[in-house]
């Protein structure tokens, strides 16, 4: 047996309002309360708290900060403001990806990462090393065991946190944040997400989770607030074509044919894996990871081949119904020759080949607030 | 404690079964519904089609998991339910009512005795939480 399974300061809560807990890298996580689909709809129509403690936060503080983070991750971190956010990747040095994380610049010289839960070890062990071999003046430390982080999502998340900040977040610009207090505890309030709806992501101090949760669900009952699991944040960010490390990027997949070109910003100078990457872009990326929608409602999962006439043109990386799209869809890497939208391929479901169509994406139109 | 109807057989696999004259209906309980969450798809075979007792018919899926059917008896499939095409969750909002899946007509009436009861169905969930 593997070793006992993590827990989030807000484990007992969890259980207490029924959840059904599932393993998620090496953590003990609520899947669902109510119902997947409830639970989606629930953030698209109201707004939904999750609990995303599970996730890791790394800070990187000194005069060689900003010149470490340029060095390991592929966005431009100069153009980075105190109080701004960046979503980025980390790379090796063949161009694929550790890790991908936001960048939160909390001071000139410091600055907040955040990482997928299952990783938490190995970027730090990545980004300590590294950054030692630049003998920068740099220094790391893994914040996650003492850092909680609650999701607010939803078209009620700004009313809702609003009611409880001891500022106006309606001020706090998409991919911005501000440090204040929620429902009296100390927060980085951050207007990102994982849904695509407009919300916000609250970093606070473990110890002040509990109190945080419950204040949430309290507040908001008039909203129709309700905690939502990790199977409903799969089908929100799946519908928005958000990638997840471990089934739509990984060591073997490259952020260009990942999609994820537009995070990759060679001008700013070097970093791990620019050469490489640069190679691919060169040369044309050889797959692409596409949108693909089911003709019927049978569930493309991942690792199934997708096919066209025998032949298999690539694999798909994550697939559900999306419950707001109302049928079936997927992720999948597929031969640049056929990933046109339009393109009509299939995916291989128990021994059959199944209608699928490559589509534009995301799924659905974001709704995130792009101005304040 | 699920919702187990006495008047059914049962499946260790989780299906029920319902005599109605010289034909069996069939579908998944309470149980396994609510372990499968919400269901999405359901693949049934054609009419016409011959099943065999302990093999599958048909798959159902859920947003998370995938699951074969079991066919509680032999026999063929006189009936499968066309309303599932588009409305899948019924068999978690009714699974011993409208999310019924197929009716079967028997051809090896020893098949129903090997059935569970719904007492001994009880029982095997009350075993197989422990």
């Amino acid at each position: 047996m593997g070793s006992p399974l993590k827990r989030t300061p807000l484990y007992e809560a969890h259980l207490k309002a029924g959840a059904r807990m599932v393993e998620f890298g090496g953590w003990d996580m609520p899947v669902q309360y109510r119902g997947i689909i409830e639970e989606h709809r629930t953030v698209r129509s109201a707004v939904g708290l999750f609990d995303v403690s599970h996730m890791g936060e790394l800070e990187v503080e000194g005069p060689d900060a900003l010149a470490t983070l340029q060095w390991l991750t592929s966005n431009d971190v100069g153009a980075l403001e105190v109080g701004q956010v960046q979503y980025s990747v980390l790379c090796y040095p063949h161009g694929g990806i550790v890790d991908d994380l936001t960048v939160y610049r909390l001071a000139p010289d410091r600055f907040m990462i955040t990482v997928n839960a299952s990783n938490i070890d190995k970027d730090f062990a990545w980004v300590t090393e590294r950054s030692r071999e630049r003998a920068g003046r740099a220094a790391w430390k893994n914040v996650s065991s003492e850092t909680a982080l609650l999701a607010v999502q939803g078209p009620k998340a700004e009313a809702l946190v609003g009611r409880l900040a001891d500022r106006d977040v309606t001020r706090v610009g998409y991919y911005r944040f501000e440090r204040g207090t929620v429902a009296g505890a100390p927060t980085v309030i951050s207007r990102t997400g994982y849904t695509g709806e407009d919300g916000f992501e609250l970093y606070t101090p473990a110890d002040d989770a509990r109190a945080l949760w419950a204040a949430l669900l309290d507040a908001g009952a008039k909203d129709g607030v309700a905690p939502i699991g990790l199977g409903a944040r799969d089908t929100l960010r799946l519908e928005m074509r958000y990638v997840l490390y471990g089934n739509d990027i990984d060591e073997t997949t490259n952020p260009l044919e990942a999609g994820l070109g537009w995070i990759v910003k060679p001008a700013k100078g070097e970093f791990i894996g620019r050469g490489a990457i640069e190679r691919v872009r060169a040369e044309g990326v050889t797959r692409r990871l596409v949108g693909l929608e089911m003709a019927e409602r049978s569930v493309a999962r991942h690792g199934y081949p997708v096919v066209k006439d025998g032949a298999r043109l690539g694999v798909v990386t994550s697939g559900s119904y999306g419950p707001s799209v109302d049928r079936s869809i997927a992720l999948a890497y597929v031969d640049a020759a056929h990933a046109a939208v339009g393109s009509e391929v299939g995916v291989e479901i128990r021994g059959q080949a199944k209608a699928a169509k490559v589509v534009k994406t995301p799924f659905l139109p974001p709704r995130v607030k792009k101005s304040s | 404690m699920s919702n187990i109807p006495a008047d059914l057989r049962y499946t260790r696999e989780h299906e029920w079964a319902r005599r109605e004259g010289d034909q069996v209906r069939v579908g998944i309980t309470h149980f396994a519904q609510e372990q499968l969450g919400d269901v999405v798809f359901v693949e049934l075979p054609k009419l016409g089609t011959r099943v065999t007792a302990h093999r599958t018919f048909g798959v159902v899926e859920s947003v998370k998991a995938v699951s074969d059917l079991f066919a509680p008896i032999s026999g063929e499939i006189v009936e499968h339910n066309t309303e599932l095409g588009d409305a899948p969750q019924l068999v978690n909002q009714d699974p011993y009512g409208r999310g019924w899946m197929i009716v079967v007509t028997p051809s090896s009436p020893g098949d129903w005795d090997e059935l569970l009861t719904a007492q001994q169905y009880e029982q095997f969930l009350a075993e197989a939480a422990h």
